[in-house]
């Protein structure tokens, strides 16, 4: 724990130092938040185009034609253009959404205050990190101005067709490329970014501030540390070998006597099944990498509006690192059907299953802790609801996939498409929501409109389950996932079920047109917040909202309690924050 | 607590109307979307195909079963967590925290007995199925095809009256010359009576081996009907055997990231009986 004296600290003055290259976590914070905004459109746009056409095949989308890359001339789209807008929709929400705004962005932000540090232990690496991540993206949407557009090869990029160049298909040469540079340098931003938080948990801790003291919400970032560690650790060599193979000659992933386009292909003594297992030994953590922050805010908003702790908070930090350590040990269920041994999917099964026991302790800790709560109803409390809904409807579905005899029926269907979207894309936006309605008073000081983010609310709950629930029917149906067009004389019956999936998609990413209006709305005129508007007990409320640029205004908090000290009698109320030395006279929940 | 700011603390204050009111309707709302969304399961409006295979039934049961387990969880957690929220949602201040009789401990002893042990015991079960498919190995007199994948097309091989398929010789294949193979029938005897179709024709209630090979990049070889999907594997050649049950017309679709012309890669299987599959396979040889 920290034992350096401080003192107070202003801000730079200068307004580069201040807003752009900062060293400050709550700018760095906000600055991945950003980015994860602006990805997020560019994510929603493409899947818009994307839908639309599937429900429409033949109709010209207006303006598409004036997308880079002439992938679409007078507004039909390609196949190929199809498939390439469908691999930057699935990279860009992965990498720079999902990853970025639960754990950087709100991660940053947040860790230091809620563990009563004045700053990250590195705060330059930090602004590295962010600014690599930036490079990261900016990398990425330069595939769609290269001749040839971004890559079709999905966002899992399987090799061969991502190693062999050109010759592969449309954008699998400069394009591809260019994609695998920006998840290498995404990579480098990732490492960086989770020694920070490691670090910053162990050392920079206050006084009297025990790991179990740390709130959910640390917790789960500290965990997902430790896998984005591993995990992006193995994603960046991964990415490098595929590189080479472009621009070496290696041949890594290209197995010998290849014929593409009638042509003997060079490479020799490459492994194709090499790039799956160590794509998804990143891919399968990288799941939770996303969801578990989603999680930890979750837990923490929830307990704040259920003015109660958790039935156990050790339950769930246990359940958490359970998770953390089985995701390594399941990624082959995304290989099931792909020609490894057999032998190796029944391994792989097991574990996949086990997964479901930490789950459904957390998520039956979340139910059994709102039995004889006082439930707040609040958009982030709402939003926190949600996702446990979502989380539920989603990771059900996992218990099918898990298994390899199902996965026959169910690999490369809409099933998986629903299934993942609810659980990992969904999921994880709702608990972005959460956090923001939440904590918006704190980094702005002012709250944000709670009649627009019930209707923000409300549409976007209604409308992911009328997007994302048929698509399980579909699946199951048999209707297979990356077809720019359902030529199949089977699917043909399906076709109705993917018109009626497009007009949610487009009205929910337009209602999210109100979050954004919310949001910059409420920055500038939103009413004034108090310090502690929910009456949290966690350190974040023990400060001014906004915070100082010290966060503690030069000197260190002591906590004196466990995180979640609500349900009590106090001087304040119902609860009794972390670093006030009152004592506490009852407490519900866990003994 | 600074004066002329905003509280949320109490934030239903005069809203506590309007808040009991969403907090109602959010309940009624995630009930209804479970049970909306368990209709089209139980009442199989969409469904796979019937099955035409001696494995499938083992994978339908399986299915089903994973599904009532499923389902049972489903709507139980969603519709406890909507009850939930409808009983315990802006209670006056006057009532009391209360904790779940049992605490955390019931709840976790429950995970792992009750959700984990039914999980853990399904898996166990579904191993049957998947051992029928890949655990069993051909039988000998099983029918051996030659399926070959490339962008964005299949073919198949027959061996011909000699049983033998010809070596593949990569630098051989022509798609102008149609030489899909890369078989030099000049120099290799075993391909002289090789037989290349387009379609995948095969005797009814026979085993079939497929011999799985890809020339270029990752395919799959999927048939809803039959109950199987394996893929293509560049570089590694796999096999997989099965029975159709019934004659028909089958599509064949490729389910694994392929390229442009990814969503048109399709053939057929034709299940015949065995004397049309002879006559179809003479056809075949007169052609070549």
């Amino acid at each position: 724990m920290s034992s350096r004296p401080v003192q107070h600290r202003a801000a730079p003055a200068g307004f580069l130092c201040k807003y752009v290259f900062s060293t400050d976590h709550k700018v760095i914070g906000q600055q991945y938040y950003g980015l994860a905004l602006l990805a997020v459109f560019v994510g929603m746009v493409l899947s818009w185009i994307m839908r639309i056409h599937l429900a429409w095949p033949n109709a010209a989308i207006p303006g598409l034609q004036l997308l880079p890359k002439n992938g679409a001339p007078g507004g039909l789209m390609t196949p190929e253009y199809y498939l390439q807008l469908m691999t930057m929709h699935g990279t860009i929400m992965i990498f720079f959404v999902l990853t970025t705004a639960p754990l950087a962005g709100f991660g940053n932000y947040l860790l230091p205050i809620q563990i009563g540090a004045e700053e990250m232990a590195y705060p330059r690496l930090n602004m590295l990190s962010f600014w690599l991540t930036f490079l990261s993206f900016c990398v990425a949407i330069a595939a769609f101005f290269v001749p040839e557009g971004p890559p079709l090869s999905g966002w899992t990029a399987y090799a061969p067709l991502s190693a062999l160049g050109s010759v592969a298909g449309p954008g699998e040469g400069i394009g591809q490329v260019l994609w695998a540079v920006s998840i290498a340098i995404f990579c480098i931003g990732q490492l960086l970014g989770a020694l920070n938080f490691i670090s910053t948990t162990l050392d920079l801790r206050c006084q009297g501030m025990s790991l179990m003291r740390l709130p959910q919400s640390v917790w789960a970032w500290f965990i997902t540390s430790y896998m984005t560690l591993t995990a992006f650790a193995v994603l960046m060599p991964t990415c490098i070998l595929l590189i080479l193979d472009h621009v070496a000659g290696t041949s890594f992933f290209v197995p010998s006597n290849l014929v593409v386009n009638d042509q003997l292909q060079p490479q020799r003594g490459g492994s194709a099944l090499l790039w799956q297992h160590l794509f998804w030994f990143f891919g399968h953590p990288e799941v939770y990498i996303a969801i578990m922050p989603a999680m930890g805010i979750v837990s923490h908003v929830l307990i704040t509006n259920l003015r109660r702790p958790l039935l156990s908070h050790r339950a769930v930090i246990y359940s958490m690192m359970a998770i953390g350590f089985l995701s390594y040990v399941v990624y082959g269920h995304h290989m099931f059907v792909s020609g490894m041994n057999p032998f190796s999917s029944i391994v792989f099964s097991f574990p996949t299953l086990a997964i479901t026991i930490p789950s459904t302790i957390i998520v039956l800790i979340w139910l059994g802790s709102l039995y004889g709560s006082k439930l707040r109803i609040n958009t982030a409390s709402l939003f926190a609801l949600g996702f446990i809904s979502m989380f539920i409807s989603g990771g059900i579905t996992g218990i099918f996939l898990a298994q390899p005899s199902l996965d026959i029926m169910l690999h490369a269907t809409y099933f998986v498409v629903g299934h993942f979207h609810l659980v990992m894309a969904v999921a994880t936006l709702f608990a972005v929501f959460t956090g923001t309605y939440f904590w918006f008073p704190k980094v702005t000081g002012r709250m944000m409109n709670e009649a627009l983010g019930k209707i923000h609310f409300w549409l976007t709950f209604v409308g992911a389950y009328c997007i994302f629930m048929p698509m399980h029917y579909l699946g199951i149906a048999g209707n297979v996932r990356r077809y720019q067009a359902f030529v199949d004389d089977f699917m043909q019956p399906l076709l109705p079920a993917h018109k009626f999936i497009t007009v949610p998609a487009l009205i929910t990413g337009a209602a999210q047109l109100v979050f954004l209006y919310n949001l910059i709305h409420s920055r500038f005129r939103g009413k004034p917040a108090s310090q502690n508007p929910w009456e949290g007990t966690s350190l974040e409320w023990s400060i001014p909202s906004p915070p100082p640029f010290d966060n503690f205004g030069g000197k260190l908090p002591v906590v004196y309690h466990d995180p979640y000290q609500y349900g009590v009698e106090s001087t304040a109320g119902d609860y009794v924050m972390q670093d006030s030395p009152e004592q506490i006279s009852s407490v519900g929940g866990e003994k | 607590m600074e004066s002329g700011t905003w509280s949320a603390g109490r934030e239903c204050g005069s809203w506590e109307l309007h808040c009991n009111l969403v907090a109602k309707l959010l309940a009624v709302t995630i009930i209804v979307i479970a049970t909306a969304s368990a209709i089209p399961i139980v009442l199989h409006i969409w469904a796979p195909p019937p099955d035409i295979s001696l494995h499938g039934k083992l994978i339908d049961q399986q299915m089903s079963e994973t599904m009532i387990e499923a389902g049972i969880c489903f709507l139980a957690s969603q519709i406890l967590l909507g009850f939930f929220i409808w009983r315990y949602s802006n209670r006056p201040a006057t009532e009391k925290i209360r904790s779940l009789p049992g605490g955390a401990r019931g709840l976790v002893v429950a995970a792992v007995v009750v959700v984990g042990l039914e999980v853990m015991a399904l898996g166990a079960f579904g191993t049957r199925a998947w051992g029928a498919i890949y655990f069993t190995p051909p039988s000998p007199d099983a029918l051996q095809v030659q399926a070959q994948a490339g962008q964005f097309a299949y073919y198949f091989r027959y061996p011909g009256p000699d049983g033998k398929f010809g070596p593949i010789h990569p630098e051989k294949i022509d798609e102008t010359t149609q030489n899909y193979f890369g078989l030099d029938t000049a120099k290799d005897p075993d391909s002289k009576d090789d037989i290349v179709t387009a379609e995948l024709a095969v005797p009814v209630n026979r085993e079939v081996q497929l011999l799985m090979h890809s020339k270029d990049v990752g395919h799959s070889f999927f048939v809803r009907e039959l109950r199987i999907q394996q893929d293509f594997v560049p570089g590694l050649d796999l096999s997989i055997h099965f029975t159709p049950t019934k004659i028909g017309t089958y599509e064949i679709v490729c389910t694994q990231l392929c390229g442009l012309g990814h969503y048109n890669m399709k053939a057929y299987l034709e299940v015949m009986s065995q004397e049309d599959f002879d006559q179809w396979l003479k056809q075949q040889a007169a052609q070549q």
